[in-house]
């Protein structure tokens, strides 16, 4: 099934969160992909029917999802916030949301839907006592039991310890790779990559870039870096710098030089290199905007 | 009206701390009944003047706010709303459903306590007992839903009802006399008075009027919980 989104804006008062996105979400893991407060969350609860839309429309196979509670057959929703019913145990917990379904066998569907997540060992034991990883696990059982064609998930690994992660990633990739259409959001690129076929990536509420997790890869790793160096000799080593290709421009300051990188892997080999045949000994080489953020950032300004 | 929402919705309620003002305040009522017996002064006045503050001014309106905004404002506080929300029910229906079970909370906890009450009291003199449990039925219906329609509006429904229990139907109810046309109070009197031939209660709203007035106050705060529901929206967590 596919999530049509056209043009779709949400703003609160003067403030922006999702800016004119258009994208179209089909079978397969997508990754949506953006910093902290890029509007992924509202994004995500504009696509499930929980917000609004300020403008523009969303719609699951041509029909609309705001104000139609009839998605819900088709769509299973994991939102970020806790929001589970601790007093049930988890059996309890998936057989309701298969009864509130209106399933013809709730049994045999939360049997099946604990089993996906492997979680049929904890099932008699009460929600409240579960690990962060049981219960986003077992959020996922609940939000599974109808078998819908469209899966939403919400910071998905947030708070999970390395192995629920890696299981958790394995199960997205599974439930992705029988056809259903995974939407899942992360401010985590290496989250995205081991998951998603597809990327989105939003920034500061606007659609910056979309594709194949290698086409982002590059995009962000091609990008002119920024490095901070210091060295016994500045001035020679950037003279030395300054002739490679890989070198796009040397500022040479007080406490050492500032270099524009063009070609990543080629500078940070040349780097070493010259600085030997030099015989200058480097002291600090950091790269001043390795952060996320001026990743997207970059994407943004390219897009733009 | 959906099983499975009010299942879960009885065993969220009960389940809370909350649950204890909902016993205590009808424990309290049988309490003060009992001594009022023991002591002697259990006469039709002293019966009528209870139901009147006791009941219809103190009991119900905490009760109702209690169990009003318990069926669904700590799930949307909490997120868990989502859980029912997420589903191919209308939300109308979950909104009927959730009244259903404040109101039968109500019934429970606010008409029975009241006719037992005024049976330890005075037995069925003068048609006490059941005129004044009417009236708690009746009232505490209206109550479940308009504090339920608080509930879906605001974060700040208790505070909110608890003004408005004091303020409104307290003060400006009982003082100005324009008003108390329109509290549920004294409509919740009115409907007493039908079966009560006690000439301790006096009412001021005709039942021509308190009829209607209970019946669109129900309706329209149960269709507006519904027609919120539907346009239920997650904000500000990003």
């Amino acid at each position: 099934m596919k999530l049509e989104l056209t043009q779709v804006s949400r703003w609160y008062g003067n403030v922006v969160a999702v800016n004119d996105v258009t994208m179209t979400i089909g079978p397969g893991v997508t990754g949506l992909l953006g910093p902290n407060g890029a509007g992924k969350s509202t994004l995500l609860h504009i696509m499930a029917g929980f917000l609004a839309p300020s403008n523009g429309t969303v719609t699951l196979e041509g029909r609309k999802v705001w104000k139609n509670h009839h998605i819900y057959r088709d769509i299973g929703l994991v939102p970020e916030r806790e929001g589970l019913y601790g007093f049930l145990t988890g059996w309890q917990l998936v057989l309701t949301a298969a009864r509130l379904h209106g399933l013809p066998d709730p049994g045999a569907a939360t049997r099946r839907a604990l089993a996906t997540v492997d979680m049929e060992h904890a099932k008699d034991r009460r929600v409240e006592t579960y690990s962060k990883g049981m219960k986003q696990r077992v959020k996922v059982a609940a939000a599974l039991v109808h078998d819908p064609a469209v899966l939403l998930l919400d910071e998905p690994f947030n708070g999970m310890d390395p192995r629920q992660r890696l299981h958790l990633m394995d199960l997205i990739r599974r439930m992705g790779a029988s056809g259903r259409t995974i939407l899942f959001s992360s401010h985590i690129l290496e989250e995205v990559e081991r998951v998603a076929q597809h990327i989105e990536v939003l920034v500061a509420g606007r659609h910056a870039a979309s594709g194949d997790f290698r086409e982002i890869r590059r995009l962000m790793t091609d990008r002119p870096h920024l490095f901070r160096i210091r060295s016994s000799d500045d001035r020679r080593l950037a003279a030395a710098l300054v002739v490679d290709g890989s070198t796009g421009g040397v500022t040479l300051g007080e406490d050492g030089l500032e270099v524009q990188a063009t070609d990543f892997r080629r500078f940070t080999w040349l780097v070493a290199r010259v600085a030997r045949a030099e015989g200058i000994r480097l002291l600090q080489v950091s790269p001043a905007d390795e952060d996320l953020e001026s990743v997207f950032s970059y994407l943004i300004t390219r897009s733009s | 009206m959906n099983a499975t929402v009010a299942g879960i919705t009885y065993r969220a309620v009960l389940g809370r701390r909350r649950i204890l003002l909902l016993v205590l305040l009808p424990l309290a009522l049988l309490g003060l009944a009992l001594l009022l017996r023991l002591v002697g002064s259990a006469d039709e006045r002293t019966a009528v003047l209870l139901m009147q503050k006791f009941v219809i001014g103190t009991m119900l309106p905490l009760l109702g706010l209690i169990a009003g905004t318990g069926v669904i404002a700590p799930e949307i506080d909490d997120g868990t709303v989502i859980h029912l929300l997420s589903k191919p029910i209308s939300r109308p229906v979950i909104a009927v459903t959730k009244f259903a079970v404040a109101a039968s909370l109500l019934v429970l906890f606010a008409a029975v306590p009241t006719y037992l009450a005024a049976w330890i009291l005075i037995r069925t003199e003068s048609g006490v007992a059941p005129g004044f449990a009417l009236g708690a039925l009746v009232a505490g219906i209206a109550y479940s839903a308009v504090f339920l329609f608080l509930g879906v509006v605001t974060k700040h429904a208790v505070a909110i009802g608890v003004v408005y229990a004091l303020v409104w139907e307290g003060l400006v109810g009982s003082l100005v006399p324009g008003a108390r046309k329109f509290s549920i109070q004294q409509w919740a009197q009115t409907i007493a008075d039908q079966l009560a031939t006690s000439p301790f209660v006096e009412t001021d709203v005709t039942l021509g009027f308190a009829v209607p007035a209970l019946v669109i106050v129900t309706v329209g705060a149960v269709l507006l919980t519904g027609r919120r529901l539907r346009a239920f929206s997650l904000t500000g967590e990003d």
